[in-house]
C-alpha cells in the first residue's frame, strides 16, 4: 500500500471508531435507562456473588440492561480494535510513531485509554465505567478532528527518542487518569447515595454497580498505577528532551507549569488517602481536580497558550 | 521573639503555652501529613498565574508587550512578582516550607523505619477469621512438622519468620504458631522518594546558582568565542563568575536549512544542521562539528544547542564618492514561521549618518495591492524591503543600543520625489541611489546564520541520579505489599486444626489466592476447608467488602 492510501486508511479507521464507540456510549446509556426501573431489594453491601439471580430468572428491564451492557463492551471491544487500526496505519503513512501533533496525540491518547479500560473490564470488570469512558472518548475523538493534521513527516524539534517515550507515556498516564477520574467520580456520587438512602429504597442504576469502597479501591489503583508514569513523562523524559531541544531542562514554559499542577495535585491525592479527614471523598475531588488541570493542559494551553510547545501538542 | 509575642498577647486563654511548648506543637502541625497534603495544594494553585501571566525569564518580549498593552496593571504586577511567579518569595516560601516539612517528616520516620526492621512479626490475631483472608484444615500431622512446613513456605516467600512454641496459657492456647511479615522495603522507597525530592532540589538550585545560559547568532564563515560580550542575551546563577566560561570558540562553516517543498507538511523545517570547527582553548587544534536540533556539542561540560536560524542579507553600502562605508552580512531576526525577518543596519562613517531600517523576505510574494509577503521559508527569491533615515544615529553618547532597533530621535526619514517615505525594494543582486546623493545601497546575497544557545547546567548528572532513585523508590512504595501472615496449630475437640490467616497492610491485593497456596504448602496433601481464597477475594472485590484494611491511619 502507499503512504496515501494508509493515511486515507487511518483517517477511515479513526472516524469508523468515533462512530463504532458512539454506538457503544449509546448502548451504556440504554443500559442506563433500563436499569433505573430495576428494583433491587437487597442491599449490595451484604449480598456476596452468590445472592445475585441467574440470568433466566432476571425480570425484564433486568435482562435489558445486562444485554445492553454487554453491547456497550462488545462495541467498546470494536471500536478500540478499528481506532488501534488507525493509529497504526498513521504511523506507517508517516513513516515514525505516530505522535508527532495534538491530533495525534489525542487518538493515541484515546486508544490507550480504551485499552487500559478493556484491559480492567476482563480483569475487574469494571463494566460500569462504560458510560463515562466510552462517553470521554468520543468526545476526544470529535474533538481531535478541530486539530485534524494531515499525515506529515517531523518537525527537526521532535525527531528524537526521547519525544517517543515522553509523549507514550504522558499518553498513558493520561488514558490511565481518564479511568481514575471515572472511578473517582462514580466514587462520589455513589458514596453520596449509601449515605443518603435507605436500604430498602435503593433501586435504579446506582445499585447495580459496586459498592463506594470498591471504587475507591479501583480509583487508588488506577492512579497508582499513573503517578509514576507521569512523573516519568512529565519529570525525567519531558526536561531530557527539553534540555536537547532547547537547551534546558525545565523552563517554566505554560505547558511544564501544568505538568507539574498536575504531578503536584495527583501527589495531594496520594497524601490524602493517607490523611485522615481527607480519605474519601477530600481524595476523590482532589483527584478529579488533578484530572481537570491535566485536561486543561492538553486542551486550553494548546489552543490559546504561546510558549515553544505550541507548535507541537 | 515572635512567639512570645504572640502569647503575651492572648491574656485570657487558659494558662498560656510555655514557648517552648507552643514552638513543638508548630513544629507537629508542619511536619503533619496535612499540613503536606495543604503545602502541595498552595505549590500547585502558586504555580497558576505564572502560566497566563509572562514571565521575565521565559519570554522578555512578552513581558514588555503585556506592559505596553496593560500600562495600568504593571506597577501592581511587578510588586507582586508576577512577571517572576517561580522566583518569587511567595513561590519560594511555599516550596522551602514543603520542603522543610519534608525534611521533618523524613527523619522521625526513618528513626521508626530503622526500629521496624529490627522489629519481629508481630504477635497473631486472636481471631483468624476476621483477618481479611483466612483458611482452617484438619490433620493428622505432628503439630511440629506443621509448623516447620509453614516456617519453610514463608521463608520460600522471603518472609521473615518467627515460631512460638505451643503454650496452653494466654487466651488462646495453641500447639504452635507461626508468625511472618515482609515488604519492609516499602517504607524504604518512600523514604528513597522523599529523600530524592530533596536532592533533586538542591540539584536544581546549585545548578542554577553555578550555571549560566546564553544565546548568539553567529553568521556562516564567521566565528564566536566563548566571552561574555559575544553573547546577545545572557543570564547566570549568583555564584557564577565569567571566568568560569571555558575558553572555546566556534567557527561556523556552514548552516545548512531545508524545508518540506511539498506535501502536507510544505514549509515546515526539515533539517537544521550547523557544520563548522570548534577549539577547545586558545592553543589546542580545532576538531569538527556537526551540531542539530536535539544533538547539541558538548565541550568542558559546556553544551551548545542549536536553538534557532534565520537569514542575514550581505549588503553593500557606498558614499556619494563610491567609497565602501559598510559592507557584510548582517542578521535579521524571523519573526514568522515563513522567515519573514526584520532588521536594521546602521552606517556611522557617513555624514550625515544612515540607518536602514526594514525587512526580509526569502521567498517573495506579492499580493494585489502590492504588499511584499514570504511566500516560503526558504531563501529561493528574496527581497530586502527599507526604509532609509539620516541624521545622528545617537550612538555617540554611549549609551547601549540594540542592534536590531534604531533610535529615531535625530533621524528623519529620506523621501523620494513625491515627498512620500520612500520604500527601498531590492532583490538579489540588485542596487538602488539613495536621493538627493546619499549613497548607494546593494543587496548581494545572503547568508544563513545559526541562533547557538550555549550552557552550562552544574550538578545535571546529580539532578538526573536523584530523579532516578526518586522513581524507583516511588515504585517500590507504590507497589511492594507489606504483608503479614500467621499459621496457628490449635487442638479443637480432640483434633489437630490449623488456621492460616494473611494481612496485606494497603489495600487491594487478592489475599485469597496466597492462602491457598499457603494452606497447600503447609498440609502437604491436607484439604483447605472454607472458602476458597480466589472466590472469597473476587467476592469481596465485587461486593467491596473491603479485602484488607489497616493502612496506618497517620503517619
Ligand atoms: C515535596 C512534596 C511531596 C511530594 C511530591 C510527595 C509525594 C508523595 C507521593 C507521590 C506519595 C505516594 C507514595 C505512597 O503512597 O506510598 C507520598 C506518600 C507519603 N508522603 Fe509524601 N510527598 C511530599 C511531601 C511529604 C511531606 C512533607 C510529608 C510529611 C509530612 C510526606 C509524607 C508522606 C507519607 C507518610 C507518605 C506515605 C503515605 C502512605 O502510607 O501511602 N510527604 N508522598
Amino acid at each position: 500500500m502507499s503512504v496515501e492510501q494508509w493515511a486515507t486508511l487511518s483517517d477511515q479507521a479513526f472516524d469508523g471508531a468515533a462512530v463504532v464507540l458512539a454506538l457503544a456510549w449509546i448502548a451504556h446509556l440504554v443500559e442506563y435507562a433500563a436499569s433505573r426501573k430495576v428494583a433491587y431489594a437487597a442491599s449490595p453491601v451484604t449480598v456476596g456473588a452468590a445472592a445475585s439471580p441467574t440470568p433466566t430468572e432476571l425480570p425484564e428491564p433486568e435482562r435489558r440492561a445486562t444485554l445492553f451492557g454487554r453491547i456497550g463492551v462488545a462495541l467498546s471491544v470494536l471500536g478500540t480494535g478499528v481506532l488501534g487500526l488507525g493509529v497504526l496505519a498513521r504511523g506507517t503513512a508517516a513513516q515514525r510513531v505516530p505522535w508527532g501533533n495534538m491530533y495525534e496525540f489525542a487518538t493515541t491518547g484515546v486508544f490507550l485509554a480504551m485499552v487500559l479500560y478493556l484491559v480492567l473490564v476482563k480483569l475487574q470488570g469494571i463494566a460500569w465505567l462504560g458510560p463515562v469512558v466510552t462517553g470521554f472518548a468520543v468526545t476526544v475523538l470529535g474533538l481531535s478532528l478541530l486539530v485534524y493534521t494531515p499525515v506529515g513527516p517531523l518537525v527537526p524539534a521532535l525527531d528524537s527518542h526521547w519525544l517517543v517515550l515522553h509523549v507514550v507515556a504522558a499518553a498513558i498516564a493520561g488514558g490511565a487518569f481518564v479511568v481514575g477520574a471515572g472511578a473517582s467520580a462514580f466514587f462520589l456520587v455513589k458514596s453520596r447515595a449509601e449515605r443518603r438512602t435507605p436500604v430498602d429504597q435503593r433501586h435504579g442504576y446506582l445499585w447495580r454497580l459496586p459498592t463506594a469502597d470498591s471504587m475507591d479501591r479501583l480509583a487508588y489503583r488506577v492512579h497508582a498505577f499513573a503517578f509514576p508514569i507521569w512523573t516519568f513523562a512529565a519529570l525525567i523524559a519531558g526536561p531530557i528532551w527539553a534540555y536537547y531541544a532547547w537547551g534546558r531542562f525545565w523552563g517554566w514554559d505554560p505547558k511544564e507549569v501544568w505538568a507539574f499542577i498536575t504531578w503536584t495535585v495527583y501527589a495531594g491525592y496520594l497524601h490524602a488517602r493517607a490523611t485522615a479527614g481527607w480519605r474519601g471523598k477530600g481524595a476523590a475531588i482532589i483527584a478529579l481536580i488533578g484530572f481537570l488541570t491535566f485536561v486543561f493542559n492538553f486542551v486550553g494551553i494548546n489552543l490559546f497558550g504561546s510558549g515553544l510547545h505550541a507548535y507541537a501538542f | 521573639m515572635v512567639l512570645d509575642e504572640r502569647l503575651g498577647q492572648r491574656p485570657d486563654t487558659a494558662p498560656p503555652l510555655p514557648a517552648r511548648q507552643f514552638a513543638r506543637w508548630i513544629w507537629r502541625q508542619l511536619v503533619s501529613m496535612r499540613t503536606a497534603l495543604l503545602l502541595l495544594l498552595l505549590l500547585a494553585l502558586a504555580a497558576v498565574p505564572g502560566s497566563f501571566v509572562p514571565q521575565v525569564d521565559v519570554d522578555a518580549q512578552a513581558v514588555f508587550a503585556f506592559a505596553e498593552k496593560y500600562p495600568y496593571l504593571v506597577g501592581t504586577f511587578e510588586a507582586l512578582g508576577l512577571f517572576d511567579v517561580y522566583a518569587s518569595p511567595w513561590f519560594s516560601a511555599i516550596y522551602l516550607l514543603l520542603m522543610v516539612s519534608l525534611v521533618g517528616c523524613i527523619i522521625p520516620r526513618t528513626f521508626v523505619y530503622a526500629r521496624a526492621l529490627r522489629a519481629r512479626p508481630p504477635q497473631a490475631p486472636r481471631h483468624f477469621d476476621r483477618m481479611p483472608a483466612s483458611g482452617a484444615f484438619d490433620t493428622d500431622a505432628d503439630p511440629d512438622v506443621v509448623v516447620g512446613r509453614a516456617v519453610q513456605a514463608l521463608r520460600n516467600q522471603r518472609y521473615r519468620v518467627d515460631r512460638d512454641a505451643g503454650t496452653s496459657e494466654g487466651p488462646v492456647p495453641h500447639l504452635g504458631v507461626v508468625r511472618a511479615e515482609k515488604g519492609y522495603l516499602r517504607e524504604a522507597g518512600n523514604l528513597v522518594f522523599h529523600v530524592s525530592l530533596v536532592g533533586v532540589l538542591v540539584g536544581v538550585a546549585v545548578g542554577s546558582l553555578f550555571g549560566y545560559r546564553g544565546s548568539a547568532i553567529v553568521v556562516e564563515g564567521e566565528g564566536f568565542s566563548n566571552t561574555l560580550t559575544q553573547y546577545d542575551d545572557f543570564t547566570s546563577g549568583a555564584l557564577f563568575e565569567p571566568s568560569d566560561l571555558p575558553p572555546f570558540s566556534v567557527a561556523l562553516e556552514e548552516m545548512n536549512v531545508s524545508f518540506w517543498i511539498d506535501g502536507t507538511q510544505r514549509g515546515a523545517p526539515r533539517l537544521f544542521e550547523a557544520v563548522g570547527s570548534v577549539t577547545p582553548a586558545p592553543e589546542e587544534p580545532a576538531e569538527p562539528f556537526d551540531i542539530t536540533v536535539n544533538n547539541p556539542l558538548q565541550i568542558d561540560g559546556t553544551s551548545v544547542f542549536l536553538v534557532g536560524q534565520g537569514y542575514a542579507p550581505i549588503v553593500t553600502v557606498r558614499d556619494s564618492d563610491g567609497e565602501v562605508v559598510s559592507s557584510g552580512a548582517v542578521p535579521f531576526l524571523p519573526a514568522d514561521p515563513t522567515y519573514t525577518s526584520t532588521g536594521v543596519l546602521k552606517i556611522s562613517a557617513t555624514d550625515p549618518q544612515l540607518g536602514l531600517e526594514g525587512f526580509l523576505v526569502p521567498t517573495t510574494g506579492v499580493l494585489d495591492d502590492g504588499t511584499i509577503v514570504s511566500v516560503f521559508p526558504s531563501a529561493f527569491d528574496p527581497t530586502l524591503s527599507f526604509f532609509a533615515w539620516e541624521g545622528d544615529l545617537g550612538l555617540a553618547d554611549g549609551s547601549p543600543q540594540s542592534v536590531y532597533s534604531l533610535d529615531k530621535e535625530q533621524l528623519t526619514r529620506v523621501e523620494g520625489a513625491d515627498g512620500e517615505a520612500l520604500r527601498i525594494n531590492l532583490g538579489r543582486g540588485e542596487s538602488v541611489e539613495l536621493p538627493g546623493g546619499g549613497g548607494s545601497v546593494s543587496f548581494d546575497g545572503i547568508r544563513n546564520f545559526a541562533r547557538f544557545q550555549v550552557a552550562q547546567a552544574p550538578l545535571k548528572e546529580f539532578t538526573l541520579a536523584a530523579a532516578v532513585a526518586g522513581m524507583v523508590g516511588l515504585l517500590g512504595s507504590l507497589f511492594l505489599r507489606p504483608r503479614r501472615a500467621w499459621v496457628r496449630v490449635r487442638e479443637v475437640d480432640g483434633r489437630t486444626v490449623v488456621e492460616v490467616a494473611r494481612l496485606d497492610r494497603v489495600s487491594g491485593a487478592d489475599l485469597g489466592a496466597d492462602v491457598d497456596d499457603l494452606v497447600a504448602a503447609v498440609s502437604g496433601e491436607g484439604v483447605a476447608r472454607g472458602t476458597s481464597g480466589k472466590d472469597r477475594a473476587r467476592r469481596a472485590w465485587l461486593s467491596g467488602e473491603g479485602v484488607a484494611r489497616g493502612r496506618d491511619p497517620e503517619s
